[in-house]
């Protein structure tokens, strides 16, 4: 079923005027800032699609760098997110995408930042309908993230029992994976697994799957959060 | 869920002894393990909102960021004043409330998607304008929200309920549809005048395009929502009636998959065709992009 929930289709409660152009930007937004864990210095912001023909009139711009923000679909400070977003130091550069897309309503981000060190964050996220989005790409990574569930991102090394010790930990707590993939740039390389669960995460336990052996780094999103 | 089909949702009202809105709160608090307490809440806070978005579209500045559309749910309100309404006071006021929310979101107002942003001023048209109608109380229109839920989530998974994927026959249609069904309950009505309530309602938008102008939700979105409304009270008058949808409303369901993806791409909100490429409507793209 596309379709989950009652609240997939009553809600989400949003800052007009398009569900799939701005709510679901915004929430886009907000997956890319919770990933980021910061505001970024700069912000690429590439439309692809529909997106990219009406992205002015819907307020898709302004729906992303709210999101980048930490802003929720239903704030009242959506209007003005490009002048917060200036105040915050943060530069914005929007521009079309080109090559292929994977749906209608697609955008790339890229975010940079230097302190407390560089680091940069590619995202690439779809825009479904009434909201729903489903995040394809993290740093070059192919994944699928809805963000209606609590989220944890592993990044690791493609290692024979990694899964196995994180899927072993989360049961230890009695928590569901709702839905799960693992891509890796290549035999023995880099690896990200990601795991939408059923309930949220005790702080502890996030420490805990830090300490698996070869994981470098564990990010969580929850959008209901916000 | 455990139901896929309006008629296994019937089935489940009656098997269970609930109204279609009871029967949708405890399967959502099952599926997202949370409390009816909870989920009610959420619902709840969500019908606020829908109260705030009309009163703002009643007495607020609507002017959208584009400056085509807005005020027009005043312009109806101020009719409806100065004399009788062709439609009577009671759609007519159903009528300007869906208009008011919908001209809220497009001027960067609050609102919530029911199912979408583009449909978003149907449900609250109904629902807040039968509630002073009829003297209700929140909680009341709150399980009717559940009610309406049940419905959309049948036809989002069944059909479609966005503009892009099956025309506004599945934006403003399944609104329409909902708020026809959920306003049957909300009168008294079996859960079987529900279903057939959707039906009716459903049939009568088969076929709707979506062409809006330079692609923005705003022209036809906001009258389509206007007119949606009074569809809905239609609908839930035939149904309460005892009229039936003699094509099952599952079947009906079946047929908007059927048309919304024979309809070309030019009419789904593309705005390659349709109102989107009228003389008028090139013009107004035109000076869009100018700006």
């Amino acid at each position: 079923m596309r379709f989950k929930d009652v609240f997939s289709i009553i809600g989400p409660s949003m800052v007009g005027p398009s569900s799939s152009h701005t709510a679901g930007a915004v929430r886009i937004g907000l997956v890319a800032h919770q990933l980021f864990g910061a505001i970024p210095e700069r912000a690429e912001i590439l439309f692809y699609g529909s997106f990219a023909a009406t992205y002015q009139g819907h307020g898709t711009d302004i729906a992303i760098v709210s999101g980048l923000l930490g802003f929720a679909t239903d704030d009242r400070r959506i209007p003005d997110a490009l002048a917060v977003a200036e105040e915050s130091g943060m530069e914005v550069i929007f521009g079309h995408g080109k090559g292929l897309f994977s749906h209608p309503n697609t955008v790339k981000l890229v975010l940079e930042t230097t302190v407390p060190e560089p680091r940069k964050l590619l995202l690439i996220g779809t825009s479904i309908g009434g909201g729903n989005i489903e995040i394809v790409d993290v740093d070059e990574f192919t994944v699928k993230i809805s963000g209606n569930y609590p989220t944890l991102i592993i990044l690791h090394e493609d290692k024979p029992g990694v899964i196995a010790d994180v899927t072993s930990l989360l049961d230890s707590e009695g928590i569901n994976i709702g839905h799960m993939s693992v891509d890796r740039k290549g035999r023995s390389g880099e690896a990200l697994t990601v795991l939408e669960l059923d309930s949220l995460l005790p702080g502890s336990l996030i420490t805990a799957l830090g300490s698996i052996d070869h994981v470098q780094r564990i990010t969580t999103i929850d959008l209901n959060s916000v | 869920m455990n139901f896929r089909t309006l008629a296994e949702l019937g089935v489940l009202c009656s098997e269970r002894g609930l109204s279609i809105g009871k029967l949708m709160l405890e399967e959502q608090s099952a599926e997202s393990g949370r409390s009816q307490q909870d989920e009610f809440s959420k619902m709840a806070a969500y019908y606020e909102v829908m109260k705030e978005a009309v009163q703002r579209g009643l007495h607020e500045n609507t002017t959208s960021r584009s400056g085509l559309t807005g005020l027009d749910a005043q312009r109806v309100v101020a009719h409806r004043q100065q004399q009788e309404a062709c439609l009577g006071e009671h759609a007519s006021n159903a009528m300007a409330y869906a208009l008011a929310v919908s001209e809220v979101n497009a001027s960067m107002g609050r609102i919530i998607a029911t199912p979408t942003a583009g449909s978003c001023g149907i449900i609250p048209g109904v629902f807040v304008s039968s509630q002073e109608r009829f003297g209700w109380d929140d909680e009341h229109l709150v399980h009717g929200l559940f009610a309406a839920g049940a419905i959309g989530y049948v036809i989002a998974n069944n059909s479609f309920v966005s503009g892009a994927e099956g025309g506004c026959q599945a934006e403003v249609g399944s609104a329409i549809g909902m708020a026809a069904g959920a306003l049957v309950e909300l009168r008294g009505g079996t859960p079987a005048q529900a279903i057939h309530a959707v039906g009716l309602a459903l049939k009568n938008t088969l076929g709707l395009i979506c062409d809006p102008v330079g692609g923005l939700v705003e022209i036809p979105c906001i009258v389509r929502n206007g007119f949606g409304a009074v569809s809905a009270l239609a609908a839930a008058d035939m149904a309460l009636a005892g009229v039936r949808s003699v094509i099952p409303s599952d079947e009906v369901i079946q047929v908007m998959l059927e048309v919304g993806s024979a309809m070309p791409e030019i009419h789904r909100e593309t705005a390659g065709g349709g109102l989107a490429t009228t003389p008028t409507g090139r013009q107004i793209m035109q000076e869009l992009r100018e700006n």
